[in-house]
């Protein structure tokens, strides 16, 4: 239901020439994955899809178009970063129409593959169950399971801001209050903390996939690519790694709309949301601000008030 | 005569290996993340798991490998090299894809006109033990690539999956060395028809249908084709089809001073990132993810084969597995082709 709405919505703002392409999902190689698509002809938006596997924030391909009028498919995370963008003034007034959808919450496929044993060569939504099928097994497992962390706890399903939702809003509750990563995260000491953080960020090997994939990693010279001056080093190393890791999580403050396509993006399963999530976390215990929910005010971190608090200056 | 390595003898040959040489085997870091490190303790190396993620390359040509050392001494400066290789390096569980790769590194950092040293000295010290790819994933397609699953070429010895054992082959003159190890025992013809009917099927899962054949001449045709306007505009431009192909080499080399000294380093570099083109005056060249991305395919499929005959592809699917948004390098391959290119011009959207 939800991607024939798509599809009609995407086939009128084409026809009427409000939007010179839509940005949205398609079928593609892979069980358990859709493809970021960019439809422009009205007679192709049969190719849109919607399931549970659409997991990539599209609004990070916005950059790449900023000179054209984009139609985009958004969940209720892709919508937040779009308001938060927009807070960063990175369009122009009508050059975007959101085509909203109230999420579902996303599969994290490879929980899935984890759980089972072979290769998964085909796999599909019958209700709340998501059927695999490989070689010679075919298993149905209950979706609710496979669900990615930051889907479980967010509490922003239905797109806030979008020009259109195609589905009816959906319940805000989350199906756990704390991040599973955080909850294990807060019980440790801060050496084990540490160590933690060490352990995950050593398997880095810097393809900045998580920076790329992230709608708010846009500056014209990120600091590690800075030459001149030279905040990291372009080799492997603990230090730089961890140091690559901790900024790029903290220029995220009250920007980060808890998508996790930074986590999903990396080759090394690198936990990322931990850090991120905490921080959203802290954003909103600290300064009642959850990101891209409303169009005005501005993030935290980019603006003061007399007021703010300051007894951590000590 | 056909040997065998029984599995309860897998530890203590790994231990009288790491005795004897330094080795590097598939370690996973994390569930389902392998890469190839060097082995302190047998229980480390994981051969049952899938592929690693990142290639066997980073043995022969490491992600970030120093160059020489600098010091200051007194009012003199002394440099210290890193290119010799002190213990001779055995390398396990390699699978035939990224075997083939490094046969393509060879070309380029052992060619007729300059050899590299840091990898000659890596290449020559080091012992390839091939391990057969039982279980090749959808996404293989290295039967399309000129390779296979069993391929043997480029192995020193050749290990083969049984179950209990592996079946063990000596092929070089270096494999030969292991002929009067303790570990291996002569194989029975049961379990040579089993490794028989092991390859049989293992070669007939593996995808030989993406048409590589022809590719240099297909694009010699293109570099100016609309086909790159709509083929990159998934891609993110982030590195990790690069990074994790057995045979991109590209690297950047950098000075990293400190103030009593410092060291020279070359890490892998990226065509997909925009300083790879960037110029010192500002100007880029390749400006845009278009660009960079018929880079890396032309490299691939063009230059690479007018320079050494051979596609540097080997058909691993890594890039196709790992891309955080799907880019297929076999539909690019694909679309390569006459026949698609017209569909494409019929304003299909494009998009691998």
């Amino acid at each position: 239901m939800i991607q024939k709405k798509i599809r009609e919505k995407a086939k009128e703002l084409l026809e009427k020439k409000m939007v010179d392409l839509i940005i949205g999902f398609g079928e593609w190689t892979l069980p358990l994955r859709t493809t970021p698509i960019f439809v422009r002809n009205p007679k192709e938006v049969d190719h849109l899809i919607w399931n549970s596997f659409c997991e990539n924030n599209l609004s990070t391909y916005l950059h790449k178009f900023s000179h054209f009028k984009v139609g985009i498919v958004v969940k209720g995370c892709d919508a937040r970063s779009i308001t938060a963008l927009s807070l960063e003034k990175r369009f122009k007034p009508d050059q975007l129409y959101l085509i909203g959808v109230p999420c579902q919450r996303m599969v994290d496929r490879r929980r899935v593959k984890k759980a089972v044993k072979g290769e998964i060569l085909r796999a599909s939504e019958q209700g709340d169950q998501i059927i695999v099928e490989g070689e010679d097994f075919k298993t149905a497992l209950k979706r609710e399971d496979f669900l990615y962390s930051s889907c479980q706890v967010c509490t922003h399903r239905t797109p806030t801001l979008a020009n259109v939702l195609v589905g009816d809003p959906v319940e805000e509750i989350p199906m756990t209050e704390t991040h599973p990563d955080i909850k294990e995260f807060e019980k440790k000491s801060p050496e084990e903390r540490w160590k933690y953080f060490e352990k995950e960020s050593s398997r880095c090997i810097l393809c900045f996939a998580c920076r790329e994939a992230c709608p708010m990693c846009y500056c014209e010279e990120c600091f590690v690519d800075s030459s001149n001056p030279k905040w990291i080093e372009k080799s492997l190393s603990p230090s730089d790694n961890e140091f690559y890791h901790i900024v790029r999580a903290y220029h995220q403050t009250g920007r980060c709309s808890g998508c996790g396509a930074c986590e999903r993006a990396c080759p090394m399963e690198i936990r990322l949301t931990y850090l991120t999530q905490k921080l959203n976390q802290n954003v909103k215990e600290l300064f009642n601000f959850e990101t891209g929910i409303d169009a005005e005010t501005l993030p935290p971190l980019s603006t003061y008030e007399t007021e703010d608090r300051q007894e951590f200056i000590k | 005569m056909n040997l065998k390595l029984d599995k309860k003898d897998l530890k203590p040959f790994l231990q009288s290996l790491i005795d004897e040489a330094d080795l590097f085997a598939p370690v996973q870091l994390a569930e389902g993340v392998l890469v190839f490190k060097k082995i302190d303790r047998p229980d480390e190396v994981d051969l049952s798991s899938s592929n690693t993620q990142k290639p066997a390359k980073e043995v022969f040509s490491p992600q970030s490998e120093t160059m020489f050392r600098y010091e200051k001494a007194g009012k003199q400066h002394q440099v210290t090299s890193t290119e010799e290789v002190e213990r001779k390096r055995v390398i396990l569980g390699v699978r035939p894809c990224d075997i083939q790769a490094v046969s393509l590194l060879d070309e380029v950092f052992l060619g007729k006109e300059y050899t590299d040293s840091y990898y000659l000295n890596n290449r020559n010290a080091t012992t390839m033990i091939g391990m057969a790819c039982g279980h090749p994933l959808s996404t293989c397609f290295c039967s399309s690539t000129g390779g296979g699953p069993f391929l043997r070429k480029g192995s020193d010895l050749f290990f083969i999956d049984l179950g209990e054992s592996f079946l063990v082959e000596l092929l070089t003159e270096k494999g030969m060395t292991f002929q009067k190890s303790n570990f291996f025992k002569e194989a029975n013809t049961e379990e040579i028809s089993l490794a028989k009917a092991i390859e049989e099927k293992a070669l007939k899962k593996t995808d030989t249908s993406v048409p590589v054949e022809g590719i240099e001449k297909r694009l010699d045709l293109m570099v100016e084709s609309s086909f790159w306007d709509r083929v990159h505009e998934k891609c993110i431009g982030c590195r990790v089809c690069t990074y994790l192909c057995p045979t991109c080499h590209c690297f950047d080399i950098m000075d990293e001073a400190l103030t009593h000294g410092g060291q020279r380093v070359r890490n892998w570099d990226s065509c997909l990132s925009s300083l790879y083109s960037q110029e010192t005056s500002g100007h880029n060249p390749r400006p845009t993810n278009r660009e960079r991305t018929r880079q890396r395919i032309m490299h691939k499929f063009n230059y690479f084969p007018k320079n050494f005959g051979r596609i540097a592809c080997v058909g691993c699917g890594r890039c196709i597995l790992y891309c955080p948004v799907q880019f297929d390098i076999r539909q690019a391959i694909n679309w390569t082709s006459a026949k698609r290119l017209k569909l494409q011009r019929g304003g299909r959207s494009t998009n691998p």
